[in-house]
Order: structure tokens, then C-alpha cells, then sequence
């Protein structure tokens, strides 16, 4: 997958965080969405989500119980609490300000100075 | 409550986790089935499908570690890690167990030594004796020079003057002769005031004990207190032994009681087979020693009052001291009174041992660190040596963390293991010390009971060893680059710089050639001092110990007596001669006189001419024990009650009271009680008391003149030991069979006299030996690594057509410089520190060329051994096989 691009440090939880905001989803679901909504440009070491998923559960972002998925197995899903919620928003809103300056930056020409 | 509550939240968190465990397993499996699910859907077999998944998913285990890291469950992790680290640890070391047994017997000596050495100065120094209270017990002691020897009327005024002891106890030693029914027998017994028992805080194992109530004046009281060891031995036990009466030095005695089993007094190394009240003194040695107050042959053990500090109990013996100064001017002019702890005679054996015991302890720390600083190569080698397989595990995704912690794991495994085997040989060790009677027929022992305290300084200083050593590869491991090494191989990037690990090596040879000097001054000291010049040839002696009033001899019966003795003896086939003197030098004990110039009228102690050593001997005592007559005359049986007093003085007698050695015969000297006595006789100077003792004045008084029952007799004779001693054995019977003695070798009563140093000796060799060995480890661990680092190297410089010689100093030269420089600071070091030695061991001299040499010679050994391997290797590196390898 050439087109694939590298995670950038810290982005993680935020990627799962909204995941999840769509919907209740499993471990396994999670890395699918993820895949999903970014065009399978974003893509996560499988191993890899389960200790942030423990750690956003830890923190009280995230709530968990036992069901049973789509493929009739026994899964644990995740959910966002309240906090979660306000949590997904104020870092959607410290993103959203540094893409804008980065890309303000990288855009700059040298009329511009 | 503490514990069991820790131990029940560590359970809990075990538990917990376990259960977060089967989930989060449960969780990650229900991962891959649904990712295995999606696959099989795109045509793949079940089985491909399910291994694929897997694979994708990737480290399981190192994210299911990683998991734990973030719910917060690492606690509990710390000990199943534990257990991990324990299992690769004890695999791993099993891996080489030459490096294993290197090390374990490295920590077992270091430790072991450590063990031994703290539980002597535990035993003996930093303990409280064994008895109730023992804190607020103190000694007296008299004088600038701290002499714990007091006199019994001097006692009285301290116990009844003083307003800071609860009470003020007197105690001294001596022997007896011991009769329950026609078997006289030697017993060593302390005589004791009446207030001992109830100061010392004792209970009575059976019977009573005395106490002060029972004094009614001198020989008032006719009891005595059996020791417990002394009641199962001599009186296999017998409860209907209290109340019996038994005959001691002919006099009937009634058994109170008996002590309790451990109860030993106040000295620590003296055990007494019992106890006599001390107004008995007249009956027990012989003579009345009770009313001179300038007869000091007694200690003082007091309680302090509670409320009273040592500072006001010193200041309230000061007031006590002028007081006596003033009012026996005679006797006790200018005396003064200090506080000591009890335990080891006060200062007069406590200086000594505390000094030495403290510099012991120095010297097994010092061989625990050098241990130390060489495992700590030995741990940095094998790191680099299992670079290879660290590199693979840092490259399979373990922390340096977890790698770090298996190090020291296997490190403190090590340490553990070599601590208990070292603590178990110290205990084998301490066993045998305590068993150990050093002086023949006299019961010293050195009594060392391991407490709590001295298996935890163990246990801590094998596990601080234990992390100490294991930190030295620290480095190593945080600079390893996983993909350098996997793909190369570890190049030693050996720097030409001195290191860390190389101050350690110098350290410890260092270290090692203090030990191996000091052991050797030592050694060499006591060589010297086996065949010194004592004043008299002990060799091809025997000695008679006994004491006629153990017999029931007093007043003018015991002269006639020692002369049909010695008579006796003479007639023995094979004898040459025959003398008497009342404590033969060099042994335990010894009696001072004051004495005064001719024309002396003040006879206050600060007047004195000299201080000088007495003994009372018979005509030919000289002769029999080999003291150079250098003028004059010696002794005959005329010297009697009826002739004018005489002495033979030795050569720093003449010195100190004449000025003249060649002036001194003829001359006149006086003793306190102004009786004028005239040297007839000079001999030569000795040793008297200690053999490291400053030269000592010392005077011989005709025994006919001065009377003393107590006798040693000295048989010169060319027989063989064995048949002498039973021949003196039925000599003496014949004359009185009620008299009680014991037969020995003159060189084997010297051996109280040389004890100190063959202590220091023995100890001192075995660290020297310590040292040594350590020392050889530590360069062949340093020289082997070295090689092997630097093999591909060697194999150019030969393949070039290096010469042997220049191998060698490639390969060796940096360990060989480390351990020159060591040695000479060792050397150095050694020396400085024989100083201190001196004070114990005789003519202890690092000046001696001998020693220097062995020194020197040991430590080329030690170099020689050390590097004899690594050199070979190095030498027979094939320069074709090595450059094909890389």
C-alpha cells in the first residue's frame, strides 16, 4: 500500500475517539472505520490500538461492555462517555487550528512576507 | 499486621490482574477471529486465514505487555516479571557454570569474611552484654593509663562514698583447688562481693545465690555458686549437689546454688566454673590481700542510677578520687577515676580488640568491594560477550528496562547464593572459634553467637554487592545499538582511556597487596617472636602448676614443702635441674612492686623509682630457666629469714635505679614498707608481660625471703614430654597426694603469651590469602576479556609478523600496568598500615627486606598466575581461521 501514510505521533487516541463517536464499535471495528473514513489512507497497527483503547478506558474517555458482533462473536464494544465527548471536541478544535497554521505555512510563498 | 495486610494487597492485585488477564486475552483473540472471519471471506482457507491473522496482528505478547502498562496493572506484573527474570536468570547462569561457580565463590569468601569478622565485633563490641540492664552497667577504672585493677579498701570507699551507683560490685579471678572426695582438681573461679549476683541482675538456675548479707569479715563465708557448665560437668548434673559441702584449698565450702546456663559474669571471655564471695580471698589464694590498699588486683563492675549521667558519675568518682588522694597519701596519691564499658576488662582489653576488630572490618570490606569490582569485570565481560543475544532482544521489541532487570536478576541470584554459602561456611567458622580454647588450662574462650543483626548485614550486603556489580555493564547495555551489533558482530570500540572498570581493578590489587603485605609482616612477626629472646629458654622444659595453699599449706609449712619438691624432682632420671618461681614470666598474670631508691623517705607512689615486675624464685630458678647471669651471684638456700634481703634485678632495673649496669651489684634499693634490699646478682633484660611490651625493670627475690604459695616448678630435663609429665605426676602424688597440679610444656603455657598474635596472624593470613586470590580473578578477568576483545586485532599484528613478545604486550600490557600501579600503591599502603599492626603483632616491621621481597614476589605470582591463560590464547590465535570468520 504505497498511498498508505505514516501516523503521526499523538494522533492515535484523537482517531479513535472519533471512531467511536459514530457508534458503538470493537477493537477490530475500530481499525475498519478507521480505514473507512479516511480512504484507507490511515492505517493502524492492529496490535498496536489495543493499548491506547486500555488507556482512553483508563482516563474515563472511553466505557466498555461485553457483546455480540456482527460476525454472531463475542466482542468487547467501546463507547464514548460524556467526557469522551467534550474531549473529541476540544481536540478536534486544537487540530483543526494547527492543519490551519500548518498549512498556512507550508503555503506561504515569499511575496507573501 | 503490616505484613499480612501487604501480603493480602499484593494477593489482591495478583488476582485482579489475572482477571484483566483471561479478558484482555479473550478480547485481543476475539480481534483476530473477526480479522481471520474477513479474510476467509476473501477466499482463503480457514487455517491461512487464521495464521494470517495473526501474523498481522503481530507481537502479542509485547502488546498485551504494553496493554498492562496503560490499564495500570504493572504491580502485580513486577512479580510474575520477577519470576520470568528468576527462571531466564537461573537458565542463563546454568548456561556457564564456570562463571557461576567463579562468581558464587568469589561473594561466598567476600561475604563470608564479612559474616565473621561482624559477628565477632558484634559479639564483642557492639553488643550489650548478656545481662539485664546491661546498658547502665559500667567498669572503673584508675589512673592516666586506665588500669581497670583496683584494691579491695580502695572498693569499700568507692561503694560507699559514690551517689551515682545503685550498687558497686568486686570481682576478680583466680584458681583454687577443688576436693569433693579425694580428688583434688585446679578450678578457675571468680572471687565476687557479696552484692555481685543482685548488681549483675542474675536468678539462681537452683539454689541461691549469695549476697551482701552474707559478709560477716574475712573468711566469713563459706559458699560458693557453681557455674552451669561447671555443675554438668564436675557434678554430672546432680540437683542434690546444692546444700553438699565440699573441700576448697582444704577448706569446707557448702554449695548455695547454682547459675543459670549462659550466665558467665561480666568479662566476655572468661567462664568460670564458680563462684566465692571475695571476703574469702585469704582462703582462696592463700594470702589476705584484703586490707592493703596498694594491692590492686580487682574490678569494678557498677550499676548507675537511672537518673545519673556518666559525665555527673565521673565528676562524683573525681570528688571520691581527691578524697582518697588526700587521705591515703601512701597509696593513692594522685589517683583518679574514669568510666569504661564492661565486657572486656575495660580498656585495658577493649583498647586493643576494639582497634584491631575495627581495622579487621576495614580490611573485609575492602576485600567485599575489590570482590565487587571484580565481578563487576566479570559481569561487564559476559555482557559483552552475550552482546549478541541482548541486541537480539532489543531488536524483538524488549525494553532495555526488562534487560537491565534481568542483569541485575542474575546478578543478585549470584549474590544471594554466594551471601548464604559465605554466611554458612562464617557460621562453621564461628562454631569452632567459639569452641576454641586458646590458653591451656585456663578457661578463655571467645564466645560468638550469630544474633538477627548479624544475618542481615549479610543478607544486605550480598544484595548491595549484589546490585553493585551488576550495575557495572549498565552502560553497555543503554549504548547497545541492536542493528550494529546484529549486523557486525560487537566490535569493541575498546578505548585507549583509563575506565571505570580500570579504577576498580587498581583498586583492588591495591586492596590485595595491603592484605598481602600486612599478612606477611604478620606472619613474619610471629616467626620472629617464636624464636626471640624471652630472658629464658622455654624449649625442653616442663612446668609443675600449682599453688600449696590449694592444699591446705600456709606459713611456715610452705617453704619446707616447695624445697622437698623441687628435691624430689631432682631425683627424676634424665633431669638436669630443678627451680621454683612463684608466676613464671610470659604468663597469664604477674605482680608489680614499688620500688624506691636507697635513701627514699617519701613512699608516696608519685616518689617511686620504678615500677618494677617481682618474682619470688628458688636458688637455681635461673639456671633452670636460662637467664643469662651476667654478673654477680645467684640465689642459694642460705638467702633466708636470717640473712639481709637480696635480689637479682635484670639489666633495666640496674638501669633505671642506678643509673649503671656494671655499678649496680652490691647496691642498695628500698621498697615501700622501707625495707632495704641489696642486689647481689644482674641478669639479663626479658620479656615479662607481653611480648610487645616496652622494656620492663624486673627483680627476682630469693622465695626463702619472700614466701608465695603459689608455685610453678621448672624441670630441665632430656626425656621425652610424655614419660617426664608421668613420672613428675608420681613423684608429686608420693609426697601429697592431696596436692592438685597440672603437668605441662614450658612452650605450651607460652601460648597464652602468643595468642594476640597468632590470632592476628591467622586472621590477617586469611585475608591476605583472600586478597590474593581476588586479586588473581579480578586480572584474569580483566587480561581474558581483554584478548578476547582484541582477538581479531592480535590475529593481524601476527598475520603482519608481529613478534611473540609484541603480542604479548598488546594483549597484556594494559593489565599488566594496572596491577604494577596497584601493586606500588598497595606496597605503599601496606606498609603505612603495618604501623598499626605493630602495637599487636611482636616486632611487626614493614622495614624488613624479607617481607618487601615477599610482597613484591607475591604479587608477580599473583601477575604470573593471573595472565598465564588469556597470554596463551593470545599467542595461539590463528591469524587464517579469524580474518575467514568475519
Amino acid at each position: 500500500m504505497p498511498d498508505q501514510a505514516q501516523l503521526i505521533p499523538g494522533t492515535l487516541d484523537l482517531l479513535i475517539l472519533k471512531a467511536v463517536s459514530l457508534g458503538p464499535l470493537h477493537g477490530y471495528g475500530v481499525l475498519l472505520r478507521i480505514g473507512q473514513i479516511s480512504g484507507q489512507t490511515l492505517l493502524i497497527e492492529q496490535g498496536a490500538l489495543y493499548p491506547a483503547l486500555f488507556r482512553l478506558l483508563r482516563q474515563g474517555l472511553l466505557q466498555a461492555s461485553w457483546g455480540i458482533s456482527e460476525n454472531n462473536r463475542r466482542a468487547k464494544f467501546y463507547e464514548l462517555t460524556t467526557q469522551g465527548r467534550k474531549r473529541l471536541g476540544e481536540e478536534t478544535e486544537g487540530w483543526n487550528r494547527i492543519a490551519g497554521a500548518m498549512a498556512s505555512v507550508l503555503s506561504a510563498t515569499p511575496e507573501e512576507i | 499486621m503490616r505484613l499480612f495486610a501487604s501480603i493480602s494487597s499484593i494477593a489482591s492485585a495478583i488476582f485482579r490482574r489475572s482477571q484483566t488477564n483471561s479478558e484482555l486475552e479473550e478480547e485481543l483473540r476475539s480481534h483476530i477471529q473477526h480479522r481471520a472471519d474477513d479474510l476467509e471471506r476473501t477466499g482463503l482457507s480457514h487455517a491461512e486465514a487464521t495464521r494470517r491473522a495473526a501474523v498481522e496482528f503481530g507481537g502479542l505478547v509485547h502488546y498485551k505487555e504494553e496493554s498492562h502498562a496503560s490499564m495500570g496493572t504493572m504491580g502485580a506484573r513486577f512479580l510474575e516479571n520477577l519470576i520470568g527474570d528468576l527462571q531466564i536468570g537461573l537458565r542463563a547462569l546454568r548456561k556457564s557454570p564456570g562463571f557461576t561457580l567463579v562468581a558464587i565463590a568469589t561473594l561466598a569468601l567476600g561475604i563470608g569474611a564479612n559474616a565473621v569478622v561482624f559477628s565477632v565485633l558484634n559479639a564483642f563490641i557492639l553488643k550489650p552484654l548478656n545481662l539485664p540492664g546491661a546498658e547502665s552497667l559500667y567498669m572503673i577504672e584508675r589512673g592516666k593509663d586506665l588500669s581497670p585493677q583496683q584494691s579491695y579498701p580502695d572498693y569499700l570507699d568507692l561503694r560507699d562514698r559514690n551517689r551515682s551507683f545503685d550498687g558497686l560490685a568486686a570481682y576478680s579471678i583466680a584458681p583454687v583447688g577443688l576436693d569433693t572426695g579425694n580428688n583434688p582438681a585446679p578450678a578457675w573461679v571468680y572471687e565476687a562481693s557479696g552484692n555481685y549476683f543482685d548488681i549483675l541482675g542474675a536468678q539462681p538456675f537452683l539454689g541461691r545465690f549469695f549476697h551482701a548479707s552474707d559478709e560477716h569479715g574475712h573468711n566469713s563465708s563459706p559458699y560458693i555458686v557453681l557455674s552451669y557448665g561447671y555443675w554438668q560437668s564436675r557434678f554430672q548434673a546432680n540437683p542434690a549437689v546444692v546444700g553438699s559441702t565440699v573441700q576448697m584449698n582444704k577448706h569446707p565450702f557448702t554449695i548455695l546454688g547454682v547459675a543459670p546456663p549462659g550466665f558467665r559474669g561480666s568479662e566476655l571471655f572468661y567462664s568460670p566454673d564458680f563462684w566465692v564471695p571475695i571476703v574469702d580471698k585469704g582462703q582462696v589464694e592463700g594470702y589476705d590481700s584484703l586490707n592493703a590498699r596498694d594491692s590492686r588486683g580487682i574490678w569494678l563492675v557498677g550499676r548507675l542510677k537511672p537518673e545519673v549521667t556518666s559525665a555527673q558519675a565521673t565528676a562524683d568518682l573525681a570528688s571520691i578520687a581527691a578524697y582518697l588522694s588526700k587521705t591515703y597519701k601512701k597509696d593513692d596519691d594522685e589517683t583518679t577515676f574514669s568510666l569504661a564499658h564492661p565486657g572486656l576488662l575495660g580498656d585495658m582489653l577493649g583498647g586493643p580488640v576494639r582497634a584491631f576488630m575495627t581495622a579487621l572490618m576495614l580490611l573485609a570490606g575492602l576485600i567485599l568491594l575489590a570482590a565487587c569490582a571484580n565481578l563487576g569485570s566479570l559481569f561487564a565481560a559476559r555482557t559483552a560477550d552475550r552482546s549478541r543475544e541482548i541486541a537480539l532482544r532489543l531488536a524483538l521489541g524488549s525494553s532495555r528496562n526488562r534487560i537491565l532487570r534481568q542483569l541485575l536478576t542474575e546478578a543478585v541470584l549470584i549474590s544471594l547464593t554466594g551471601g548464604a554459602a559465605g554466611l554458612a561456611g562464617g557460621l562453621v567458622l564461628l562454631r569452632w572459634l567459639s569452641a576454641w580454647q586458646p590458653v591451656p588450662n585456663f578457661p578463655i574462650n571467645l564466645p560468638v553467637n550469630p544474633d538477627a543483626r548479624v544475618y542481615l548485614v549479610s543478607l544486605l550486603l550480598a544484595f548491595v554487592s549484589g546490585l553493585l556489580f551488576g550495575l557495572v555493564p549498565l552502560r553497555q547495555v543503554l549504548r547497545a545499538n541492536p542493528y550494529q551489533i546484529v549486523k557486525s558482530g560487537a566490535t569493541g570500540a575498546a578505548g585507549r582511556r583509563f575506565t571505570f572498570r580500570d579504577v576498580l581493578l587498581v583498586l583492588q590489587v591495591a586492596v590485595c597487596a595491603v592484605l598481602v603485605t600486612s599478612s606477611l609482616v604478620a606472619v613474619r612477626g610471629l616467626l620472629r617472636s617464636l624464636h626471640s629472646n624471652f630472658g629464658f629458654q622455654p624449649q625442653n622444659a616442663m612446668l609443675v602448676d600449682t599453688d600449696l595453699d590449694m592444699a591446705g599449706y600456709d606459713g611456715d609449712r610452705v617453704a619446707p614443702m616447695q624445697r622437698r619438691m623441687i628435691e624430689a624432682l631432682q631425683t627424676i632420671p634424665g633431669t638436669t635441674a630443678v627451680g621454683l618461681i612463684d608466676h613464671p614470666p610470659l604468663a597469664l598474670g604477674w605482680s608489680t612492686e614499688t620500688v624506691f631508691e636507697d635513701n627514699a623517705t617519701d613512699f608516696s607512689t608519685s616518689k617511686a623509682a620504678a615500677e618494677s615486675m617481682m618474682y619470688r624464685v628458688s636458688p637455681a630458678y635461673l639456671q633452670v630457666a636460662g637467664t643469662t647471669l651476667l654478673a654477680g651471684r645467684d640465689f642459694t638456700w642460705h638467702d633466708d629469714k636470717n640473712v639481709p634481703r637480696v635480689a637479682v634485678v635484670n639489666r633495666e632495673f640496674a638501669r633505671k635505679l642506678f643509673h649503671s649496669e656494671t655499678e649496680a651489684i652490691g647496691r642498695y634499693y628500698t621498697f615501700s614498707d622501707g625495707s632495704r634490699i641489696q642486689v647481689v646478682g644482674l641478669v639479663e633484660d626479658g620479656k615479662y608481660r607481653t611480648l610487645t611490651e616496652d622494656q620492663q625493670p624486673a627483680m627476682f627475690l630469693p622465695i626463702l625471703q619472700s614466701p608465695s604459695s603459689a608455685s610453678w616448678l621448672i624441670i630441665r630435663s632430656n626425656r621425652d614430654p610424655q614419660q617426664l609429665a608421668t613420672a613428675i605426676e608420681s613423684t608429686l602424688h608420693t609426697l601429697d597426694p592431696g596436692l592438685p597440679f597440672t603437668v605441662r610444656t614450658w612452650t605450651r603455657e607460652m601460648d597464652s603469651a602468643l595468642f594476640a598474635s597468632r590470632v592476628a596472624t591467622v586472621a590477617l593470613g586469611v585475608l591476605g590469602g583472600l586478597g590474593a586470590m581476588l586479586a588473581i580473578t579480578g586480572i584474569f578477568g580483566m587480561a581474558s576479556y581483554s584478548v578476547s576483545k582484541r582477538l581479531r586485532e592480535l590475529g593481524i599484528r601476527i598475520a603482519l609478523g608481529a613478534q611473540h613478545r609484541e603480542v604479548l604486550r598488546a594483549a597484556l600490557g594494559r593489565s599488566l600496568r594496572l596491577l604494577t600501579i596497584g601493586s606500588v600503591a598497595g606496597l605503599l599502603l601496606g606498609i603505612a598500615a603495618t604501623r598499626v599492626l605493630a602495637f599487636i603483632v611482636y616486632q611487626a616491621t614493614p622495614r624488613d627486606p624479607l617481607v618487601l621481597a615477599g610482597a613484591i614476589l607475591a604479587m608477580l605470582l599473583v601477575g604470573l598466575v593471573a595472565t598465564l591463560i588469556p597470554a596463551m590464547r593470545a599467542l595461539s590465535v590463528d591469524p587464517l581461521i579469524l580474518l575467514r570468520e568475519e
